[in-house]
């Protein structure tokens, strides 16, 4: 099957092993990457720092970049939560009809990883190998817009070596949120710093989440604090074979 | 007794902060919403009918929200028919003041109670005291937090920001009935309270209340509570004053069926609730035998404008969305500015207020927008939906809005976004010295820019396949 991959502009810039990470599992799974070249960013921090009329541009970037694909996979649950939650009603409530119904008929076919694995593709053992006791954090976006269950979990309990084990309060927001990490930094530091403990009372070595840009904001403080846990990306174990 | 308002509140970050280092604060707050939370998702788990029964409530407050003008003027027909007054008041001025005229008439310089979130939303106990006349809140919670001078931070446990060594110190110091060796035992706490308010309750001509709904069909009121001090209110004084927000109201008293289910799951855990009093107009040698209902508006009618804001109207102040909340919990009640704390306040109180205010200005952002807020709304407000459509009405900082018209231009161009990736990636050696906010960076390490980005890398690996 031939799968676009919207990398997000946040694993494009800051964290391009994860988008390598995607690439290498889905052709070691037998299937056709393309890389559409016109895409950017889903709009979500425009939209939800208050600049709907910028989000909307990128609505509309993002359909016109990927309306031709048959499957999109992101490795991001907060920027597929966007996409298939936000772009189409966005768009209806900015005026443009005609872009609303281009943008509700692309969403169906837009798909967070661990989507496309178990849902589209009907695959959990994914022929990974990762000796590492992982923790994961199941982002809020991830959790209760794009309800994505026990999915990415089914995925790492057939990772071969992989002790997985339950983080207290799992479903409790980290408090990265996106510009609300700044606007309210004390809030944001309080939650990240309950989250952290609770990863820190599991043992983990390693804090798995699907979404780089929650595992940026606990890993800085993770890291910050020399606790010895690192993160990684749920592709980039999902890749692994070491 | 001085009473704090809520006028000249700092924005929400600043109060915050002092919360998030109060340690005692964090550690009251963490123990009751916690608690209160896992009760209500077991309450809430005994149904299977749960998901039907919130589409009901949301589709019947949806409804009456449609048609409310024909349901008020209903409901003004049926409370008259039955011997009560209807008065309409525009915003909270006019609802105190007509209030205090009522008191007034009666002779009485002393009222009591039910905990009614209208009457704090229009600061009644402050005017009455003006005027002369002492109001006795009778609710648990809201009576340590009157005695206190302190101020509500939830909207069912008013004083959940206190513990039982503060409550017991309190009572000592303010309540001349409590005796020498009261102990920090609830239950010696709560008979300390009964014998302080029976006294009260015993000798008070007038009550003021509020409505948790309305009937519009029969002109029945309702108010539904915990303690029985409600019940006390609503049948032992003569007079009864009434202060309702107008979207309050329920079509017919069927509808209750659905409400009656929903809000007490949803705010105390419990599958009933306790005291439930309903009252039609005046009855004859029983109860209030003059029964006044003031119908407040304060901004709701300028929110049933806005067709994604008015959803907020829905709310049926059970406080589950409190309770969740993880910035709530963190911050505390008396940040939101307002008495309506929480993921409710930060949607309610800058549309009915206007976002005139830095504390209303700063609201709709005070969310990481994770959404448990409206998982467990009990009426499916969309919570999170009406903070991010508030965000885009509220005043920006021009240095914000420039860096995200800069990112929006960047980001609306693959080349332009090349672009800008590749700069960072040259600059990476003084990524550690780059200009990243102290509020990240005060507790967080920065991430390194790659050298080379993602699109970078497919181009030069994989470009033509
Ligand atoms: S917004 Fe919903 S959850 Fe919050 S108090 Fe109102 S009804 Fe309850």
């Amino acid at each position: 099957m031939k799968i676009a991959l919207f990398v997000t502009c946040v694993n494009d810039t800051l964290f391009p092993d994860t988008g390598k990470a995607v690439v290498a599992l889905l052709e070691r799974l037998g299937h056709r990457v393309a890389f559409p070249p016109a895409q950017t960013c889903c709009g979500q921090m425009h939209l939800n720092t208050g600049y709907p009329g910028e989000a909307v541009k990128l609505v509309e970037a993002f359909t016109g970049a990927f309306e031709d694909c048959d499957a999109v996979v992101a490795p991001s649950g907060s920027c597929a939560a966007m996409v298939r939650e936000w772009h189409a009603r966005l768009a209806a409530r900015s005026g443009r009809e005609r872009l609303a119904e281009r943008a509700a008929a692309l969403a169906p076919r837009v798909h967070e990883l661990s989507e496309l694995l178990v849902d589209v593709l009907g695959v959990t053992d994914v022929g990974a190998s990762f000796p590492h006791r992982v923790a994961y954090h199941p982002t809020c976006h991830s959790l209760r817009m794009l309800k994505l269950g026990d999915k990415p979990l089914r995925l790492l309990r057939e990772v071969r070596g992989l002790d997985l084990v339950d983080l207290p309060d799992a479903a409790e927001c980290c408090g990265f949120g996106g510009t609300f990490a700044l606007k309210n930094a004390d809030v944001s530091a309080a939650m990240c710093a309950d989250k952290v403990a609770a990863v820190k009372s599991t043992g983990a070595e390693v804090l798995c989440a699907a979404d780089n840009s929650c595992l940026m904001h606990i890993g800085g403080a993770l890291g910050r604090q020399r606790s010895g846990v690192r993160v990684a990306h749920l592709a980039e174990i999902l890749a692994s074979t070491s | 007794m001085t009473m704090p308002t809520y006028v000249g509140m700092p924005a929400f970050p600043k109060a915050a902060r002092a919360a998030v280092a109060d340690t005692r604060l964090r550690g009251n707050l963490a123990h009751a919403t916690g608690t209160i939370r896992a009760r209500r998702a077991a309450a809430v788990a005994e149904l299977d009918d749960w998901a039907e029964l919130r589409a009901a409530g949301k589709a019947i407050k949806d409804h009456t929200l449609a048609h409310l003008a024909h349901y008020l003027e209903l409901l003004e027909e049926r409370v008259t028919a039955a011997g009560g007054t209807v008065h309409w008041a525009r915003d909270a001025a006019e609802a105190n003041a007509i209030v205090t005229r009522l008191v007034r008439a009666t002779g009485e310089t002393e009222v009591v109670k039910v905990k009614s979130m209208a009457t704090q939303e229009t600061g009644l106990n402050e005017a009455l005291a003006e005027a002369g006349i002492t109001a006795h809140e009778t609710d648990l919670a809201e009576l340590i937090v009157q005695l206190g001078d302190d101020r509500p931070s939830h909207i069912l446990v008013p004083a959940i920001h206190k513990n039982r060594a503060e409550i017991r110190a309190l009572f000592r110091a303010r309540m001349p009935s409590a005796p020498d060796d009261l102990t920090d035992d609830p239950a010696a706490l709560a008979e300390a309270a009964r014998r302080h308010l029976r006294a009260k309750f015993l000798s008070a001509k007038v009550a003021v209340s509020g409505a948790n709904f309305a009937i519009a069909d029969t002109g029945t009121v309702l108010v539904v509570e915990s303690e029985g001090n409600g019940r006390m209110c609503l049948t032992l004084p003569d007079t009864l004053i009434t202060v309702m927000g107008i979207e309050k109201l329920l079509p017919t008293a069927r509808d209750l069926e659905v409400f009656l289910q929903l809000l007490p799951r949803s705010s105390t855990a419990e599958r009933m609730n306790p005291y439930t009093s309903a009252w039609t107009g005046v009855t004859p040698g029983d109860g209030p035998q003059a029964f006044h209902l003031v119908l407040l508006d304060n901004g709701r009618t300028a929110t049933h404008a806005d067709p994604v804001g008015r959803q907020a109207l829905r709310c049926i102040r059970c406080s589950a969305c409190l309770n969740v909340c993880p910035v709530y919990a963190r911050a505390g009640g008396h940040a939101y500015g307002s008495p309506y704390p929480g993921p409710i306040g930060a949607i309610l109180s800058p549309q009915i207020r206007g976002i005139g205010s830095e504390v209303d200005a700063s609201l709709p952002f005070a969310s990481s927008l994770c959404g448990a807020c409206y998982e467990v709304c009990p009426v499916a407000i969309d919570i999170p939906e009406v903070l991010v459509h508030l965000r885009a009405r509220a005043p920006k900082r021009p240095a914000e809005r420039a860096a995200m018209g800069a990112a929006g231009w960047a980001l609306n161009s693959a080349a332009r976004l090349a672009a800008a990736q590749a700069l960072a990636g040259r600059g990476r050696r003084f990524a550690r010295h780059a200009r990243v906010p102290r509020a990240w960076t005060d507790t967080r390490d920065v991430p390194v820019p790659p050298a080379e980005s993602f699109r970078a890398w497919w181009r030069r690996t994989r470009d033509g396949s």
